[in-house]
């Protein structure tokens, strides 16, 4: 029987289109941004939330072992269930300092907000416009990222804290 | 000299709304490159969302700094990865995204000549 080359041709691009496309229904299609992880914040500044003259900059996050940042809102239901785990982590482990930023809110409802169900966090800025979210890749709140002393990103959190992401942020900083 | 002047008036009238406007087309081409992350197939130009216009404010920051669109998009891919551009930029992973529409092209060009090659053969036969 005689083989064409034109159709051992055909039948090798058939096989290798199969396969790209089989390959394709493999890879998970959900976003996110972990990617992130590895990367170093730079040029952040954050401005106290009740207190404008007041503000910590990447030099204040290097003096701590390891820094919680965590996108948080008033008017953000999820971050109501989150928030008792913040409180757990501020109160339990001193390795770790949680800086909370206040996303696209009003100063009065987030000071209540605090007021109601707590304050865990060791500074509370404010992010008016949603700019200083951009250097962290946020795309929705609350969101958490974890950095260690050299602020690189050692875990990104999208959505609120449960226990499971409790567990795995005092594993990772043992 | 007056005329001199006069046409310095009208150079200076005209020429800043034509430099606002090509400004404005630029980041429009930006926009129109970005996905919106949080939306159902829509770029940050088309989009309202909180999102796009946290989006449109920083790249608006940007090119105001003088950052180029490469820049712009560099830093944002750094934040968003890949997905937030609608055109990828060239890189080992997506290479064959970017080969195949020449490989086929050529393969069907190559298939094309094949055959028709066939039917001459067929016919001087």
């Amino acid at each position: 029987m005689k083989i064409s080359i034109s159709k051992i041709i055909i039948f090798i691009f058939v096989i290798f289109s199969l396969s790209v496309f089989w390959n394709g229904l493999k890879i998970n299609n959900n976003y996110d941004t972990k990617s992130l992880i590895g990367n170093r914040i730079s040029n952040f500044e954050l401005i106290k939330i009740d207190d404008s003259d007041k503000f910590i900059t990447e030099e204040d996050l290097k003096q701590n072992n390891y820094t919680l940042i965590n996108f948080f809102a008033s008017w953000c239901g999820p971050c109501r269930n989150e928030h008792n785990y913040l409180l757990n982590l501020s109160k339990k482990n001193t390795k770790i300092k949680i800086i909370g930023i206040n996303f696209k809110d009003r100063k009065i409802n987030a000071i209540n907000f605090l007021k109601e169900l707590g304050n865990p966090y060791n500074f509370v800025g404010a992010d008016k416009d949603g700019k200083i979210s951009i250097l962290f890749g946020i795309y929705g709140i609350p969101e958490s990222v974890l950095i260690d002393r050299d602020l690189t990103v050692i875990k990104k959190i999208v959505g609120p804290i449960d226990q499971f992401q409790y567990n795995e942020i005092l594993n990772l900083i043992k | 000299m007056k005329i001199k002047t006069f046409f310095f008036i009208v150079c200076i009238f005209f020429a800043s709304p034509m430099q606002a406007s090509n400004d404005q087309a630029r980041l429009l081409e930006v926009y129109k490159n970005l996905r919106c992350l949080v939306c159902q197939g829509q770029s940050i130009a088309d989009s309202n969302s909180d999102f796009a216009a946290t989006i449109k404010l920083v790249v608006q920051d940007q090119f105001n700094e003088g950052k180029t669109e490469d820049e712009i998009y560099k830093f944002l891919i750094s934040k968003y990865g890949e997905w937030i551009v609608y055109q990828p930029t060239l890189n080992k992973n997506n290479f064959l995204l970017w080969a195949i529409p020449y490989a086929a092209l050529f393969f069907g060009g190559f298939v094309t000549l094949l055959v028709l090659r066939g039917a001459k053969n067929n016919k001087v036969n």
